[in-house]
């Protein structure tokens, strides 16, 4: 027990945080892409049609797990967020930072897609569901945190007063996510319904499962990188950004092919991994 | 409780109501949103009496924004807060108090002159003392809601727009249940149940909003 | 399933929308890697010519190169 707890506060301090996410991310990406293949695989080559909906279903294997993602990161965010209020650790303000933008992200693609998927469905791009509706303001809450954190110039006091908005926003939401619930059954006048198909066909589950793990794990790595490159920015007169620069510049002579084929994205493969 | 909160109400409400700069911009700005809607959608009775709880709410809303800009900015500025910070009371306390003195000089005259513009886009009776106790409820919400916006962008750039995108979402469900309200007492329906819910969201507010608030004004003080 | 590749694409009538969501997800991903990728990279490029030796002396190209975003 005693032994678990001094591991984690390891990764406190930005130096031991900084080698983890290097040990971890390339099995991240990789997590996350194998995922992707093989739910994009059941989704679209395994899975039936809707006997309602036809094929325009498949894009709940984006528009569900994204929209989760966006309220899950937001939660994230505001338990970063009060972790940093309470016990000033740099680190949880870094993470909670690292994780709105792409929470902000998901979010927006959850909108997105479902306006796509409500064209064909409910006949028009934007209905004031609910849901939509919720989705909407939970963007909204993000970008507030985003620009409240970016307009402070003094980064410890933006990080401090972002962070509470974070917790008022996450006291906020199961407020708001009821009341926009009860403003729409208080409409009748709608009669477009979001109709989910009754029973979902097991390889349709099986697709969404692998879709949610691989933007699961997406976010993780991609929050995490950002985490670490906002640690470099924020730490970059100390040592060990110093050292772990000069390791990896060393490292980079005899490149690792084997990490570059699982990142496919130029610059963050060159560092290499331990 | 505490004679200085007293003194601290009674210097805020009467350094804001001497002004009278402010509560009549406050009150202009209410009006004229208000205006804006029969000159947008059309003057046909049966349109207006049907968003005429959606518009004063709307107005109810944007006038609480613009009007929190000031509620800790001057004292800040000049260092009454930081004295303000060091007094016996705790700093919660002294927002509330602070919100309370900005509610009666800012929000009542809104909550006052709300059944006469209810009346001029067709609201009656019933409905009109239901617009008037929805907003007696609401906007006080709405002020210790802003007023945690007013504390975490002090001493920001642009400080004004930042708070609107960052209180506006948190009005949401106070928008909907109070203008719910209007729109029940209208169906026959009776607002009970959206009053009740307004008190219930009120009775929350008020001790965790000034919590809130403190800890920003201890950001922006630091 | 798919009666080949034109079938696939047409989506049973639905293909502007699903492919509209798809396409837009990736790229969505894709810039947001890139954009990270990029900001690391220029760190990275700074923090390397700070620590390289010789670079002691140009204490004023560093204070020039801000890691400020």
């Amino acid at each position: 027990m005693t032994y678990r707890r001094i591991r984690w506060l390891k990764f406190t301090a930005p130096a031991n945080f900084y080698a983890l996410v290097q040990r971890l991310a390339p099995w991240l990406w990789a997590g996350a892409a194998v995922l992707a293949v093989a739910g994009l695989y059941t989704g679209f080559f395994v899975a039936p049609p809707d006997y309602q909906q036809g094929n325009s279903y498949r894009i709940m294997f984006i528009h569900v797990p994204t929209a989760w993602m966006g309220m899950f990161l937001y939660l994230l965010m505001a338990v970063y967020a009060v972790i940093y209020l309470v016990w000033r650790i740099k680190m949880a303000d870094i993470m909670a930072r690292s994780l709105a933008p792409t929470g902000a992200l998901m979010t927006l693609l959850a909108l997105w897609t479902g306006a796509l998927w409500g064209a064909p469905t409910w006949g028009t791009f934007w209905v004031w569901d609910a849901r939509l509706t919720s989705t909407l303001i939970l963007l909204f809450l993000f970008l507030g945190y985003i620009a409240l954190h970016a307009a402070v110039d003094d980064r410890e006091k933006g990080g401090r007063a972002a962070s509470l908005l974070a917790l008022i926003g996450a006291v906020n939401v199961p407020i708001i996510y009821f009341s926009v619930e009860w403003w729409h059954t208080l409409h009748q006048g709608m009669s477009i319904t979001l109709t989910q198909a009754p029973t979902m066909a097991p390889s349709m589950f099986t697709a969404l499962l692998l879709m949610t793990g691989a933007c699961w794990l997406y976010s993780a790595a991609v929050t995490l990188r950002r985490a670490q490159a906002e640690a470099l920015e924020r730490e970059s007169d100390s040592q060990w950004v110093t050292e772990a620069v000069q390791r990896e510049h060393a490292l980079r002579q005899p490149a690792a092919p084997a990490v570059r084929a699982v990142e496919p994205r130029g610059a963050i493969s060159k560092e290499g991994d331990s | 409780m505490g004679r200085s909160l007293w003194t601290l109400l009674r210097r805020d409400v009467s350094l804001t109501v001497m002004r009278r700069q402010d509560v009549l911009t406050v009150v202009v700005f209410f009006i004229i949103v208000i205006t804006f809607f029969p000159l947008a959608v059309g003057p046909e009775p049966e349109t207006l009496r049907a968003i005429a709880p959606g518009a004063i709410w709307v107005a109810a809303a944007l006038a609480s924004v613009i009007s929190l800009d000031r509620l800790f900015a001057d004292d800040w500025r000049d260092g009454t807060l930081e004295q303000l910070a060091l007094i016996q009371q705790p700093l919660a306390l002294v927002a509330l108090t602070k919100i309370a003195a900005h509610w009666l000089a800012l929000g009542l005259p809104l909550v006052l002159l709300s059944p006469v513009l209810g009346y001029s886009l067709g609201l009656q009776g019933f409905e009109l003392v239901t617009l008037a106790a929805s907003l007696a409820l609401g906007m006080p919400v709405l002020s210790l809601l802003g007023a945690c916006g007013a504390a975490l962008t002090l001493g920001v750039r642009a400080g004004g727009a930042l708070m609107a995108l960052l209180i506006l979402p948190l009005y949401v469900p106070v928008l909907i249940i109070g203008s719910g309200a209007v729109a029940e007492a209208m169906h026959e329906a009776g607002p009970s149940a959206h009053l009740s819910l307004l008190g219930a969201m009120l009775a929350l507010a008020v001790p965790l909003a000034p919590l809130a608030v403190a800890g920003a004004l201890r950001i922006a003080l630091d | 399933m798919w009666d080949g590749i034109g079938d696939f694409i047409a989506m049973g009538g639905h293909g502007p929308y699903v492919w509209g969501s798809y396409g837009v997800f990736a790229m969505v991903l894709l810039a947001e890697v890139s954009v990270l990728a990029r900001r690391r990279h220029r760190i990275r490029t700074i923090l390397a010519r700070r620590s390289s030796p010789g670079a002691a002396s140009t204490w004023n190209q560093k204070q020039e190169e801000s890691l400020e975003p």
